[in-house]
Formats: C-alpha cells, sequence, structure tokens
C-alpha cells in the first residue's frame, strides 16, 4: 500500500473540499436541529391532545416517517416533492440549491418523528398533578403545556434529544445520494480525483468520530450534573 | 398509479431475476436476513466481551464499540468496499461488501442489547452460579444467558426493522436492492417521480410497521408472562 500522505490532508485542494464539506454537514445538522424540535414538539403534544382526531394524527405521522428509510425519504424530498410544485414556484426552487432545500426537509422530518417519541416521554413522566394545577388555575391546554409542562419534560428528555443529535449528525451523511456536497460527497469526491482512498476516509472518520464523541460527551456531562 | 403497479411490479419484487441476479424487495430482505442472522453470534461475543471480567478483552472491543458506533454506517460501508478487496485478494460485489458492511455495524449494536440484556438479569443469579463452582463462562452460558436472550427477542425484531431500513444504502453503491429498483424504473418511466417514490415508502412502510407492531406485541406477551410468574 502506498504511504499515508499526511500532508494532503493538511493543506492545497483536498483538504479545502474536505473542509467544506465539513462545514456544511455541520450546518445541516445545526438547521435541522433548530427546525425539527419545535415540530417535533408540536407532535408529541398532538400525541397528548385531549382528542382522538388529534392523537392518531401524531401517531401516524411518527409511524409512518419512521418505518421509512432515510434514503427513500431523501428520494421523494429531491425527485418525486418538487414536481407537485406549480411551474413558478418551481423553476424559483430549481434555481436556487435545491439539493440543501431537499436535505434539510427530509432530515428535519426525520428527526422530528424521533424526537418526538422522546419528547413525549418526557411529558408523562411528569406528575399529571402538575397538568391538572395548570387547567385548574384557568389556563387552556396549551398555555399549561407552553408554561409549566413542557419546560419541565424537556429538561428530562435532554440525555434522549443528544442522543438522538447523535443520529442525526451521522444521518447527515445520507444526503450524499442526493448530491449535497457535505462531508460523505467530499470525501468521495476526493477520493475519486487522487485515488487517496485511505486518506479520505481516515480524515471523513475522524471528523464524524470527533463531533460524534463531543456530542456525547456533552450528553454524559449533563447527565453526571442532573445526577 | 395502477399502470405503473402492473407495468413494473414483478422488477420491483424480484429484480432481473431468474435471468438475471437477484434484486428488489427479495433482495433487501434477504440482505437483511442474512446480515442479522450472522451478526447475532458476532454481537454476542462482542456483547461477552464488553461485560467481561478481563480487561485486556474488555477494553479494546469498548474502544471499538465506541468508534463503530461514531461514524456513519455510510462510512463503514465505503471502508468495506475499498478494503475488502485489498484484504481477500479478489474483487468482492456489492452484496458481500454491503453484507459485510451490516454485520460488523450491526455486530455492534446488537453487543449493546446482549449487554443490556445480560446486566437487566439480577446479579444475584451469576453468584448464585459462581458460589455453586460453575466457572464464569459456564455460568453464563447455563444460566445468565438463557434468561438474557428471552428478554432480548423483542430487541431483535426491531434491530431487523432497523437492518431493513439500513440495506437501503446499498444504492449508493448500486447495489440493486429495492431503493435501487425504484430508481431504475423511475428512469424508465420518467413522468412520474412522486409515484414511484410514494410506493417505494409505501412499500418499506408496511414490511416495517408489520415488524414493529410484532416487536410489540412480543414486548406485551413477555410484560405479561414475567407478571404471571412474578
Amino acid at each position: 500500500m502506498l504511504q499515508f500522505d499526511l500532508h494532503l490532508l493538511l493543506s492545497g485542494d483536498y483538504h479545502d473540499w474536505l473542509l467544506s464539506g465539513l462545514l456544511l454537514s455541520l450546518q445541516l445538522m445545526a438547521i435541522t436541529l433548530l427546525l425539527s424540535l419545535p415540530l417535533a414538539c408540536g407532535v408529541a403534544m398532538l400525541r397528548l391532545a385531549p382528542s382522538r382526531f388529534l392523537n392518531a394524527l401524531g401517531a401516524t405521522y411518527v409511524e409512518l416517517i419512521r418505518n421509512v428509510p432515510l434514503l427513500a425519504h431523501f428520494l421523494f424530498w429531491y425527485f418525486g416533492a418538487p414536481e407537485l410544485l406549480p411551474q413558478a414556484w418551481k423553476e424559483r426552487l430549481y434555481a436556487g440549491n435545491i439539493e440543501a432545500i431537499s436535505a434539510i426537509v427530509a432530515l428535519t422530518l426525520y428527526t422530528a418523528a424521533y424526537m418526538a417519541e422522546d419528547i413525549r416521554s418526557g411529558i408523562r413522566a411528569i406528575p399529571a398533578q402538575q397538568f391538572e394545577a395548570g387547567r385548574a388555575l384557568g389556563f387552556s391546554f396549551l398555555q399549561t403545556m407552553r408554561l409549566c409542562i413542557l419546560p419541565q419534560a424537556l429538561r428530562l428528555s435532554l440525555p434522549p434529544l443528544l442522543s438522538q443529535t447523535l443520529n442525526l449528525w451521522q444521518n447527515t451523511s445520507i444526503a450524499t445520494v442526493i448530491g449535497v456536497a457535505e462531508l460523505m460527497y467530499q470525501t468521495q469526491r476526493v477520493e475519486t480525483a487522487s485515488f487517496r482512498s485511505v486518506e479520505a476516509f481516515a480524515f471523513a472518520s475522524v471528523a464524524y468520530l470527533t463531533v460524534s464523541l463531543l456530542i456525547s460527551g456533552l450528553a454524559a456531562l449533563l447527565q453526571r450534573r442532573a445526577a | 398509479m395502477l399502470e405503473l403497479i402492473q407495468d413494473y411490479w414483478l422488477y420491483f419484487l424480484v429484480g432481473r431475476y431468474p435471468e438475471g441476479p437477484l434484486g428488489g424487495l427479495a433482495l433487501t430482505v434477504l440482505l437483511a436476513s442474512l446480515a442479522l442472522v450472522l451478526s447475532l453470534p458476532l454481537g454476542l461475543l462482542l456483547g461477552l466481551a464488553r461485560i467481561s471480567p478481563w480487561r485486556a478483552l474488555r477494553w479494546p472491543v469498548t474502544a471499538l464499540i465506541h468508534v463503530v458506533r461514531g461514524i456513519p454506517l455510510l462510512l463503514v460501508i465505503f471502508w468495506a468496499y475499498f478494503f475488502l478487496p485489498n484484504l481477500t485478494g479478489h474483487e468482492s460485489g456489492q452484496f458481500t461488501t454491503m453484507l459485510v458492511a451490516l454485520v460488523i455495524f450491526d455486530g455492534i449494536y446488537l453487543a449493546e442489547i446482549v449487554r443490556a440484556g445480560v446486566q437487566a438479569v439480577p446479579k444475584g443469579q451469576l453468584e448464585a452460579a459462581r458460589s455453586l463452582g460453575l466457572p464464569y463462562l459456564s455460568a453464563m452460558r447455563t444460566v445468565i444467558l438463557p434468561q438474557a436472550l428471552r428478554h432480548m427477542l423483542p430487541s431483535l425484531v426491531n434491530q431487523f426493522v432497523s437492518t431493513i431500513k439500513e440495506t437501503s444504502l446499498g444504492y449508493i453503491i448500486g447495489l440493486a436492492e429495492v431503493s435501487f429498483v425504484a430508481s431504475q424504473i423511475n428512469g424508465l418511466v420518467l413522468t412520474k417521480p412522486v409515484q414511484v417514490y410514494f410506493l417505494l415508502g409505501m412499500t418499506y412502510f408496511i414490511l416495517c410497521f408489520s415488524l414493529s407492531r410484532a416487536a410489540f406485541w412480543l414486548e406485551r406477551r413477555q410484560a405479561r408472562v414475567l407478571k404471571a410468574a412474578a
């Protein structure tokens, strides 16, 4: 086997490609996280709302999303869904960065379905009296949730939410199938251009591993402080 | 949509089989089943090594588990894709590559399931077996594992669901499993991407949802059995 060329990773074009990929992956994660958290709270509340119809709606969303692989979500939102839009919107979308938008939509919907379940179990861990007290003071269902239940529930669901963030981080790699220029895509690009597979994969592995370890380190830290 | 199903259902289900290699949904299920079956022994060994009383065994395996869990499956597949030929000396097909990557990845995840299963067995069981004079390994094999593995059945079905979802990544290395075949169909039809990918999603949904319902049912039944025994 050829010698491992560290220099390749430290400077030059390949270094820039890989670094821009890493940055885009991190951006994908951050944007998805920002969008999916409120959506997940919404879905969790649907599942606990005092209406059979809303419960069923929430459950359908969660099951429908979780039982289909993320790759199929990406394919649908990239190749399928834009066709449903009116012509003018479609043109604007294709002129812009359609890959990134599709990826964010797919990742957000997917991540929110998992986070909703974590938030739901967080809410259910809050004693029912808290909810009853809120209602008895005259707050509506949504107000009680927002002011009294969710602040406590979110704190409880922090560890599982962080582990979902870890999954999200790894899931961003699948965006390569629709040509989003994130880390995995750039790794393949460097590999094809330079035939330096070991270096390219080593960079990607170390990068993914470092961010993963940071996230799980944060989770461990929070757990220790909560205990 | 009905026309689409009429024209392509056979291709969707089995690929080019019997004239060509097996593909489509059949390949997805075959790959997932093989991967799960082969990763079971690996997961059992790794799980036991992870909680073994010998440090020389426990530490490297724990490190390996943390490393593999820290990188995406896609990267494991790429490592396998480019380095299996170096290791074995001859070209390996997409199916073998995917299978090897899935077995390693699932083995690592199963190891954690095995660990949780073993740790859920009350500690007194191992202590009792040891004080009866059984060596550690026989105590594991004859006392702890039979109890632990029974608890694990629902988790295993859930793992099967995950494995089915993971096989979709075969698409990226050009393995003709169901997502890949769906894209081929989309390329042939050209005008119906929404319907094609909707049907692909529904196919996965029906398969995975029924399996996760089965896991849920198993879990409930087990809880009842345990309650009755208590």
